[in-house]
């Protein structure tokens, strides 16, 4: 019935604590310890033995995670060190790369000691991500690449790309894809930071002229990119959709924090009413978003998912949005002020734990919420179709070649 | 934190909902909207036979089903979107908790069986002109008159007041909340109907001239018995919010589907689509609302019951209204016709919206509550 093989949690946790006393987290290094960790299989418990994990279903992977937490100082976040390599390429190199390439990546991909990057979005396919239009030429046993890339996350540390590239034009817009390993230190690829709205570039863009990937780096076979995407995409949607958090966490608590911290007098007491009713049903909303998803798996767990899954993602944005918002309008005419200003740079670890801070910051870095992942009209359309089963937009590039598909300019 | 519907609970669902459709369709609604007692009594009387609604809240041993706001939460949400009139919230709901919370034991041991079985309804009279909602701020003064009281003063929005076999007043008896009865047909007792926005739910004014009154309270202050009777009802309204606001979602959706214009069906423009999934996330969130709430006051969780109930109300309400005034808009000109369904469900909304206080209102005092 299950394709995983069954375990006792007391076995699992054993495994764990049989891991740290040969390495224990506090005493080595990250990749040694991260190494071992792959080499017990529990850095992917659902991955097959040998790669990292036991064949045991993914739901067991948070007790490894309970376990390792326990009389500890160092904890690792696989989401810190590399998330895309860990969270969206490595189930990717896992279902459709070659045995050569999986043993030689997922365990300098889980150690951290290669980060990895997501090569999909480009200037003129955002939303519209299939209709890409990076060029792959088969070349001998090489394909020569050319285009350019956007919003790619670490692409400046990354050592490995997630590239989807076309090698035909000929064909409907998504048959025509194919998906690589790239080597971002291969010639020819140029990475530049992308600044964005704070100031800051937490992205990059990446040029690529000429750059030669061997055969052997696709995943999954030539035209069949775009089904390899979407396992990479899956595991996307469930990153950044709505996690259920603390009552009263998150961005709210930081809303109300504001609104206490608010000097005596800086409103009216018309204002105050205003704003406090304001506060008051984002209050609830984010209460609904995080009581919603706590529904979600329940259904999941009763076998029984339903729409309100699909919701979280949409949901979570424009509440965000309207939080910050909220907060700019606390803070008055302190919001007149934007520091330290917008250098432009690296975002740095370890910022912004002042509250003040961090609203201003937000206010401007949470307008990609509804874009990131999905638009939040893509995200409509979504619900619109696929839970209400309401009928498709006539499409004009349905069928159709890539190449003959209108475009603007 | 549990969220989970039982197999009970979804079988509960589903009998209800067939009892209904069977009982309470639209030409149903519309026959008995109109009539002045405002419910069929053979309807009362089967829910009271065949499913054991009027009784939900009262005990096994007084013959009733001795469920939980859970379940009240369930027929609530099925009773929405139905639209079925009936007396539940002011017999089943409001007077049956406020003897079961407040009234002593040999009142509740004559008058609770006669509810449960639908041989009577009560009404629960406490909400006063000017907004007043909260049980804390009731001014009616009950005065003394020999042994017993008498009553005099004005209620309002006392729901099927004007059919009730059983009155219960909340009055002021000093200083104190306490709680009264009164014979329907007492001297001193005027019982209005008053014509109302929404058709489905009677209201009445009841304006008491020194009406004779029997204190039924099982102590000498009330007040927190009140306020739980008070949440519990806010939280039977929001899921009765939720029900109707899922049902106005399915009739926009089967419409953008099956409505042409512009040789397409209107469901595949964004502009329709995109209002529809707004409409989604509403419904989705007021399920949570009214859910988390309900089972919190299963449990009797008393700390978490204001906050939750409060933000039931405050939220289903608008989700139902922002849901239902989108019908009108999806249905366009038809919409707008006394013939469709959708305005009956609009004015359900604005009206459940503003009974027992409004989103602004529950949003204050849930601001008070979170210290915002």
């Amino acid at each position: 019935m299950s394709q995983y093989r069954s375990m006792s949690e007391e076995e699992l946790r054993e495994r764990v604590r049989r891991l740290k006393a040969e390495v224990h987290p506090d005493q080595t290094d990250m990749f040694t310890f991260r190494g071992a960790q792959y080499d017990h299989g529990l850095a992917w418990v659902h991955f097959p033995e040998g790669y990292g994990g036991l064949g045991i279903n993914p739901k067991m992977q948070a007790i490894v995670n309970d376990e390792l937490r326990k009389d500890v100082r160092t904890v690792y976040d696989d989401l810190m060190i590399n998330p895309i390599g860990i969270g969206m390429g490595a189930p990717t190199l896992m279902t459709y790369g070659s045995e050569e390439l999986k043993r030689a990546l997922l365990r300098k991909c889980f150690t951290g000691e290669e980060i990895w990057c997501q090569l999909f979005s480009e200037p003129g396919a955002g939303s519209d991500v299939a209709g890409l239009a990076t060029r792959a030429v088969r070349d001998g046993d090489d394909w020569v690449v050319n285009g350019q890339k956007v919003w790619t996350t670490l692409a400046h540390v990354a050592k490995w790309g997630l590239l989807v590239a076309r090698t035909n034009p000929d064909v409907p817009k998504h048959e025509g894809l194919s998906y690589f390993l790239l080597d971002m230190h291969s010639p020819g690829v140029e990475v530049r930071p992308l600044y964005q709205i704070t100031g800051e570039a937490e992205f990059n863009e990446v040029f690529l002229n000429d750059v030669r990937i061997p055969h052997r780096y696709m995943l999954g076979q030539e035209g069949q990119g775009w089904q390899v995407a979407i396992t990479t995409l899956m595991n996307e949607r469930t990153a950044l959709g709505g996690g259920a958090g603390q009552r009263g966490g998150g961005p709210i608590a930081v809303l109300l924090q504001l609104w206490s911290a608010r000097a005596a007098g800086s409103h009216s007491p018309g204002e105050e009413a205003v704003l406090r009713d304001r506060i008051a049903r984002l209050y609830i909303e984010s209460e609904l978003l995080r009581l919603t998803s706590l529904r979600a798996r329940a259904m999941m767990r009763a076998g029984n998912p339903g729409p309100e899954g699909s919701v979280g993602k949409l949901a979570q944005a424009e509440l965000y949005k309207k939080i910050w918002e909220c907060a700019m309008d606390v803070l008055g005419d302190n919001a007149l002020v934007y520091e330290p200003g917008y250098e432009l740079r690296r975002p740095a670890a370890e910022e912004r734990r002042d509250k003040v801070l961090l609203a201003k910051y937000q206010f401007l870095r949470s307008r990609a919420n509804s874009i990131e992942g999905g638009t939040s009209e893509i995200m409509r359309n979504i619900l619109g179709e696929r839970v209400l089963g309401l009928p498709g937009e006539p499409r004009s590039d349905k069928g159709i070649p890539w190449k003959d598909i209108p475009r603007g300019g | 934190m549990d969220f989970a519907f039982t197999p009970e609970h979804e079988e509960l669902r589903q009998t209800i909902r067939r009892f209904l459709q069977d009982r309470s369709p639209e030409a149903v609604v519309r026959r008995t909207m109109v009539t002045e007692q405002g419910y069929e009594r053979d309807t009362w009387q089967a829910m009271a036979e065949q499913l054991g609604l009027p009784g939900l809240l009262v005990p096994d041993h007084l013959g009733g089903t001795g469920l939980g706001a859970v379940e009240l939460a369930i027929a609530f949400e099925e009773m929405g979107r139905a639209l079925l009139c009936a007396p539940m919230l002011s017999t089943a709901v409001l007077a049956v908790s406020a003897l079961r919370e407040a009234a002593r034991t040999e009142v509740q041991e004559e008058l609770l069986p006669a509810l449960a079985t639908g041989q009577k309804t009560a009404a629960l009279a406490w909400a006063e002109p000017g907004n007043v909602w909260e049980p804390q701020q009731i001014r009616m003064k009950a005065a003394r008159a020999g042994k017993g009281w008498t009553l005099s003063g004005e209620k309002v929005a006392v729901i099927d007041g004007h059919t009730a076999d059983e009155l219960l007043v909340v009055a002021r008896a000093g200083k104190a909340l306490s709680l009264f009865r009164v014979a329907g047909e007492a001297d001193g007792v005027q019982r209005a109907l008053l014509p109302t926005l929404d058709l489905t739910r009677k209201l009445a004014r009841v304006t008491f001239t020194k009406a004779r009154a029997e204190q039924i309270a099982a102590s000498e202050d009330v007040s927190e018995a009140l306020a739980r009777v008070f949440y519990l009802a806010l939280i039977a309204l929001a899921a009765e919010q939720t029900g109707g606001a899922q049902y106005c979602l399915e009739m926009s959706t089967q419409h953008a589907k099956t409505r042409w214009q512009f040789g397409r069906p209107i469901g595949s423009f964004q502009a329709i689509k995109h209002r529809c999934a707004d409409m989604l996330v509403a419904v989705e969130f007021a399920k949570s609302a009214a859910y988390h709430a309900a089972f919190r006051a299963a449990e009797q969780d008393a700390a978490e019951l204001p906050v939750a109930a409060r933000m039931a109300k405050a939220y289903c309400s608008e989700a139902f209204f922002q849901v239902a005034n989108d019908t009108i808009q999806v249905h366009g000109g038809m919409g707008f016709t006394w013939e469709h369904p959708a305005h009956l469900y609009f004015k359900r909304a604005k009206s459940s919206a503003l009974l027992f206080g409004d989103p602004i209102h529950h949003r204050e005092r849930l601001a008070a509550l979170i210290g915002v």
